[in-house]
């Protein structure tokens, strides 16, 4: 009785908000945004009573991470670096994180990825390198596709935990890279360090022209547009997003479920992969154990940080390839491991995941119709 | 011997030893598991866990007191995970990713300087003092924590079974309304799991730096705390099956140290891989869409 009564007003306050609360698209916006700042001051403030307790000084600390990753022409040539794979692997977790997926196996994909473009290379050695190098790219992108799309197989034919399953791909992968590299597919005359022949020099991707950087900063900034795309304007990005918010209503509208999770699976593992294909051609020269520096499991934490939006990977990417890029200097001037770096990550990813309580809790961020 | 009677020893010898961190974890996965929530975290305990022993063991010189600080690291990491997993809307999923970084980020933080000296060592019980052959022998010591594994498995399936604490856990874990309505503290209930969960990895992780392989480097786990979660499943919750769980997934990891026993190390890395892949059949074979397993508890994540 009371909840009929209740409807025809609850409606007139809320299309009464809608005209009144013009300011709540904005307020939301702020939140979105406040929330992982006010995350990464929380995680700063940690650290810096960490360092306190450790007798360092935070305030050098700071500077000294500040110097180390963007303070020069060369340690920001460093941080564009590193965050130019860490684009794509991020997007290996934040294209299916849009299906409530969390796929944590992008270290293997890009592993596989860049020893498929290597293997690719070598017979097409002498012809012309940009075939090879878009050879290179295919067969980077299919081995990486291939393998995190197996989880996304798993997961939707048959229901495996797809965090589980992608991470024992992932080490399964790695395995198989480390076969592959000192087994069957060694240069013999890699002693100290085994790897695989070499693409060639004539093959190899140069930095950017007129600069130093990356060729992969390009490559990985396109992508994260391309996917915002794909995610925000798309129906498939929308149905992807329906599916994500609520699998009952998905499978009732009779969205593509299955395909969908593979798909998002087979693209983000194709990311992750040409991430490889681009160390390899721009970086190493070769498939080696130089390829597996943790760029896979990094993507994680910044697909989190940036909640699984490919825009705001950019920004968080950079930083994250900053504070990598400043570990270095921050081992040489205040004598800290190297593990200092990853212990900052940890409570960064800490802080930003406990953060996701604060929406919806703060008032002023809501929307006002009740007022 | 001949040459398969060897690999045979050596991986029963393998699984005895290999088999003791994943009963640790296996059972800390589970009881976290029955009270309905996942912690992936256990990888960075069981690494944290490694560290604080040794450090505590080559301090005290007693490798017991060891073993009771990586019980209480990894308590208070569990803690962490619990904690920040009772807030509204912190998906447990990605915070154990988390706390494994983390976990594992304190570790080699702090280990740094304990990669060079020895620690004391747990002693070994020597089983085989019957055999002639001395790889019998060397095979059949076990690590007293081997026992206590198994004492742990089944003082657990008596606690989910006949005490109250343990009944509480159980409905916790299949239905939170149930709970609610009676009354019960589901946060509290939880966290105290999770936190008791880890501790159990934490003494897992004690053995792999004061038992076998019995030294602190940074490359000591190798997803163990994460494949108690498939371990989990297969054991169908139940702490008892853990402990045939973690003697399959042992003998699996004692697969290819095995075969270089008898000169086959062509595709080491391969064999070394065999685990994993028992996980993922293991899940693929066990698990089916749509439908869930005898034993899930209701309010876990992964089950939705």
């Amino acid at each position: 009785m009371t909840a009929v009564a209740q409807a025809p007003t609850a409606a007139a306050s809320a299309s009464k908000a809608g005209a009144a609360d013009r300011f709540y698209p904005l307020r939301r916006a702020l939140e979105t945004l406040g929330a992982p700042v006010a995350a990464l001051l929380l995680a700063t403030a940690a650290f810096s009573l960490f360092l306190l307790a450790l007798g360092k000084s935070p305030a050098e600390f700071w500077w000294l991470v500040w110097r180390g990753a963007f303070g020069s022409a060369f340690s920001l040539q460093n941080t564009l670096q590193r965050a130019a794979p860490l684009l794509l692997t991020a997007l290996c977790v934040a294209l299916p994180a849009q299906l409530g997926l969390v796929v944590i196996g992008g270290e293997g994909a890009l592993a596989l990825g860049g020893l498929a473009a290597t293997v690719a290379a070598l017979p097409l050695q002498g012809t012309w390198p940009p075939l090879v190098q878009l050879v290179m790219a295919a067969a980077g992108i299919a081995a990486g596709g291939a393998w995190i799309a197996l989880t996304g197989l798993l997961r939707a034919r048959r229901g495996v935990n797809e965090t589980v399953a992608s991470l024992v791909l992932s080490y399964i992968g790695i395995a198989l890279f480390n076969h592959l590299v000192e087994g069957p597919l060694r240069d013999p005359s890699s002693l100290n360090k085994p790897s695989t022949w070499g693409i060639g020099d004539a093959n190899m991707i140069g930095p950017l022209p007129g600069t130093d950087l990356h060729p992969g900063l390009p490559v990985g900034v396109i992508a994260c547009i391309l996917c915002w795309v794909l995610i925000f304007r798309t129906s498939t990005g929308f149905a992807a997003r329906v599916t994500g918010g609520n699998l009952r209503a998905a499978q009732l509208q009779g969205l593509p479920v299955s395909r969908l999770i593979i798909a998002a699976c087979a693209l983000g593992g194709g990311f992750a992969g040409l991430a490889g294909m681009i160390e390899v051609a721009a970086v190493h020269g070769r498939a080696n154990a130089s390829l597996l520096a943790g760029y896979g499991y990094e993507g994680i934490l910044i697909a989190f940080l940036a909640r699984h939006n490919p825009l705001a990977i950019m920004p968080m990417a950079v930083l994250m390839g900053g504070i990598g890029a400043a570990g270095g200097l921050l081992q040489r001037r205040l004598d800290l491991p190297d593990a200092t770096v990853v212990v900052l990550e940890g409570l960064i990813f800490v802080s930003i995941l406990a953060s996701e309580t604060l929406y919806g809790r703060i008032r002023w961020f809501q929307p006002r119709g009740d007022r | 011997m001949g040459p398969l009677e060897t690999v045979t020893v050596a991986m029963v010898a393998g699984a005895l030893r290999v088999s003791t961190p994943f009963l640790f974890v296996s059972l800390g996965e589970c009881l976290t598991e029955r009270s309905g929530r996942i912690n992936l975290g256990n990888e960075g305990v069981l690494v944290l866990g490694a560290m604080v022993a040794y450090a505590t063991s080559y301090h005290t010189g007693n490798p017991w007191i060891g073993v009771a600080a990586a019980a209480v690291a990894g308590g208070l990491l569990g803690a962490v995970h619990g904690g920040v997993c009772s807030l509204a809307r912190v998906n447990d999923v990605a915070m154990g990713i988390a706390i494994m970084l983390a976990g594992t980020g304190i570790a080699f933080f702090f280990g740094k300087p304990y990669v060079q000296p020895a620690a004391a060592q747990l002693p070994r019980i020597p089983l085989g003092f019957w055999a002639a052959e001395p790889q019998v022998r060397s095979a059949l010591e076990v690590c007293p924590l081997f026992f206590i594994g198994i004492a742990a498995a089944s003082a657990m399936h008596w606690f989910f079974r006949a005490t109250r604490m343990g009944l509480r856990v159980r409905i916790v874990g299949d239905s939170a309304d149930a709970a609610r309505a009676l009354g019960l503290s589901i946060d509290r209930v939880r966290l105290l799991a999770t936190a008791a969960g880890s501790a159990l990895a934490g003494i897992g992780g004690s053995f792999l730096s004061l038992s076998y392989p019995g030294s602190w480097n940074e490359g000591l786990s190798s997803g163990q705390g994460l494949m108690a979660v498939a371990l989990v499943v297969f054991a169908r919750w139940n702490p008892l099956n853990c402990v045939i769980a973690a003697l399959i997934f042992g003998a699996a990891g004692a697969l290819g140290p095995s075969l270089q026993t008898v000169g086959i190390t062509k595709g080491y890395y391969l064999f070394y891989a065999a685990p994993y892949v028992v996980t993922l059949v293991i899940l693929a074979a066990t698990v089916r869409p749509g439908r869930a397993l005898r034993g899930m508890p209701g309010e876990l994540s992964i089950g939705r």
